[in-house]
């Protein structure tokens, strides 16, 4: 009879970190894990003693000081008495403002030029690939800059207005100044963060009307279940527009009435308009080009997501006796939102960091404030871009969060 | 994935380590060749010309030290700095002099490390508008949009003159002198705002100058200086000298036309020493003797220098004012050679 015995246990030996294959590819990543960190180590500490021997500390103390200059396109309140770090979030908020309305505007243009790219209509067609190639293929600086001259030269200065009667809407080399909503029965400010150098005013007007907006929405929401029940129930659906248009505006409408809502028209003053909403050129400038050239390459997208969408799908939506626009809205493109959305993601990322060349139209984002002036005026290199990199990673971060959430939410759900 | 963010970390901390040693002199002697910073283009102080050799006020400095240095006022390579590049470039290594109008401050001195040689233009900030407008006093300026260049001094006197007369404006912040003459001509801005010897110069190259008035506001005190590195005492002290030296030429009246003729020797032991016939005050800052006479000999002296760029007799047109010799109730003054 034969017994069964464990085979010798070797033994480990060192040399096997490298002879013997199944430690080998561990042993190789591992040293190579280290050369990264003591070439890091090194780098950080060469810098540090680089300004260290220049007597450049690295401190992030001068965020609190006063910064010394003004800016002109400002979302919260700023004066040249605010603290750098007041001034960095200014330029913040503006980086925020550009993206978020270049990052709409381009999905819609893009959107549309994508769709009507793969038009039957040969012009219509040909126009488009004629955009998208114009567009995407000159560097977005050309653009941004080729876009203010264009608003610089065009319009009239604001002096040509004297004497001129001026409507809503007036348009200058400065930029366009559209009426702005006031009321008489203002209900104030909300302020937060009062004191510190994160404080903001929100309107309390804004506040009541969108309270009232979002209250009729929530009816509407609870009206058309009912509909909806009902035409379950009964096979009828009973006729509810009428009454959604009304809970809709009416509570907006007797909201704005209450406060006394009337629209502040601009007004030749001096040197400049005063009075409305005043879009500066620079901003016109930067948003215009940055969403047209990125629209070129979300329709790029677009129509590389609805060419992946097979025949079959069209076929079979104009079998059932749907209309064409009605097989694209509701057959074509859901499917084809799966193939656009993940390099979608990218355009968008693309679009706030190019939003970074605002300085070339003299637009105060980030770049322009922290790591512009306050860079400097304070001499602080390091630490300034530092903290950009860092608020450009997190923006970006964010962005892809929140797009990957939603690439989750409308991708196939397969059983 | 990985290594291209360790590749990205490593790029800018190298930039960031990119700091040069102390020894400009001898590198610069190795090299043979001085990298002189300068702007990206303001006629009568430093801008190429349609041959693409540089001229200008600033300029003439470059050359002076390059001349004194390695003996021949061409072996300079100018590198064109915005307000917002020059000082990264100066503290990282990639220029050894910056000669750019650049406002001698406390803290750019003492904070951000550098060593102003001395002040080789005293100007101070005006405003330019369109005759148009009327206006007659910068008070006059309420409400009023303002283009400024970002990254100099004049956004700060700017803030602080509204602020002090308590009235409001419209800063529109612009990357280089260009692009604000685009805008103001256009009339996307009413008023144009930089040092007074800037504004001359932007003028000069106006189509039609004599539509645009400078106002008699003067609102700060700007000393434009040459700077170097912090912590390279020689090096201050070749491009320092050599500042005075055309200033000190100018006082004794060495000029182009005669400086062969002093360099012969004088009865004036004053020139002697500048010229470096007497004495050893070349060999002291690690120079050739003749060092004065080349820096000299290339541009002429203070005056001769001043006349042929920005002077009453150029488009620039600006009379000595405090730039003249103290001898003539300026603020020249060069300290003795001796």
């Amino acid at each position: 009879m034969t017994t069964l015995t464990d085979p010798p246990k070797e033994s480990f030996r060192l040399s096997m970190l490298i002879y013997d294959t199944r430690y080998r590819s561990m042993t190789i990543q591992v040293v190579a894990m280290l050369g990264f960190m003591l070439l890091f180590a090194w780098l950080i500490n060469n810098t540090a003693q680089n300004l260290h021997d220049l007597g450049k500390e690295p401190s992030f103390s001068f965020l609190a000081d006063p910064a010394g200059y003004d800016i002109n396109q400002r979302l919260i309140d700023y004066d040249s008495q605010s603290t750098h770090l007041r001034a960095a979030v200014i330029g913040f908020l503006n980086t925020i403002l550009v993206a978020v309305m270049g990052c709409i505007t381009a999905t819609v243009l893009g959107v549309f030029i994508g769709v009507a790219r793969l038009s039957k209509n040969w012009l219509i067609a040909r126009i488009m690939t004629i955009y998208v190639e114009t567009f995407r293929n000159v560097p977005v600086l050309l653009w941004i800059v080729f876009t203010m001259a264009i608003l610089i030269e065009t319009l009239p200065a604001p002096r040509a207005y004297k004497g001129v009667e001026t409507g809503a809407l007036v348009l200058t080399n400065r930029g366009v100044y559209v009426p702005e909503p006031l009321f008489t029965n203002s209900l104030g400010n909300l302020h937060f963060f009062a004191g510190s150098p994160a404080r903001f005013d929100v309107s309390l007007d804004l506040i009541a009307v969108l309270i009232a907006l979002a209250g009729g929405l929530i009816a509407r929401h609870f009206i058309n279940a009912r509909a909806h029940r009902i035409q379950n129930v009964t096979g009828k659906r009973p006729k509810t527009w009428h009454i959604n248009m009304a809970v809709v505006v009416l509570p907006v409408v007797a909201v704005l009435v209450a406060l006394g809502f009337y629209l502040g028209y601009p007004q030749l003053k001096g040197f400049n308009f005063q009075g409305g909403i005043y879009m500066r050129n620079s901003l016109i400038a930067l948003w215009l080009a940055l969403s047209l050239y990125t629209a070129a390459f979300i329709a790029e997208n677009v129509r590389a997501g609805i060419l992946a969408i097979s025949k079959g799908q069209t076929e079979a939506a104009s079998a059932l006796g749907l209309r064409p626009k009605r097989v694209m809205s509701l057959v074509i493109l859901p499917q084809a939102l799966r193939v656009i959305i993940p390099p979608l993601i990218s355009q968008y990322l693309n679009l706030t960091k190019n939003s970074s060349l605002a300085i070339a139209v003299g637009y105060m984002d980030l770049t322009g404030t922290l790591m512009g002036i306050t860079l400097n005026q304070t001499g602080r290199e390091l630490e300034t871009v530092l903290i950009g990199m860092l608020i450009y990673l997190t923006i970006s971060l964010s962005i892809s969060a929140v797009m990957n959430w939603y690439n989750n939410r409308v991708k196939l759900v397969e059983r | 994935m990985k290594k291209s963010v360790f590749l990205g970390a490593l790029t800018v901390a190298g930039l960031a380590a990119g700091v040069a040693a102390a020894g400009t002199l001898e590198d610069v002697k190795a090299r043979g060749k001085l990298r002189c910073g300068v702007t990206t283009g303001l006629v009568g102080f430093a801008a190429p010309d349609a041959n693409g050799h540089w001229d200008g006020f600033d300029v003439g400095m470059c050359r002076a030290v390059a001349a004194a240095v390695l003996g021949d006022g061409e072996a300079v390579e100018f590198v064109p700095t915005t307000g917002k590049t020059r000082f990264t470039a100066l503290a990282s290594g990639e220029v050894d002099l910056l000669a750019r109008n650049t406002t001698w401050t406390y803290s750019r001195d003492v904070d951000l490390k550098f060593e102003f040689v001395g002040t080789n233009y005293y100007d101070g900030q005006g405003f330019m508008v369109p005759k148009a407008l009327g206006v007659s006093s910068a008070k006059e300026l309420d409400g009023a949009t303002v283009c400024i260049q970002t990254g100099t001094t004049t956004e700060l006197n700017l803030a602080d003159f509204f602020r002090a007369n308590n009235i409001s404006y419209e800063p529109v912040p612009i990357e280089t002198n260009a692009e604000a003459q685009q805008q103001f001509l256009a009339g996307a801005c009413d008023v144009y705002t930089t040092d007074a010897s800037g504004l001359a110069a932007t003028r000069a190259t106006f189509e039609n100058p004599g539509d645009f008035v400078v106002l008699p506001e003067i609102i700060s005190k700007e000393p434009l200086a040459p700077l170097v590195r912090h912590g390279d005492s020689e090096w201050a002290d070749v491009a320092r000298w050599t500042l005075n030296a055309l200033i000190a030429a100018e006082e004794y009246g060495i000029t182009s036309a005669n400086i062969d003729e002093l360099a012969k020797g004088t009865n004036n032991p004053e020139i002697n020493r500048v010229l470096g016939t007497e004495g050893n005050l070349g060999e002291m800052l690690g120079l050739s003797a003749d060092w004065a006479y080349k820096a000299i000999k290339v541009n002429g002296n203070y005056g001769e220098l001043f006349e042929k760029t920005i002077g009453s007799n150029t488009p620039i047109g600006l009379s000595r004012g405090l730039n003249a010799q103290w001898t003539d109730g300026g603020l020249l003054y060069s300290p003795p050679f001796r």
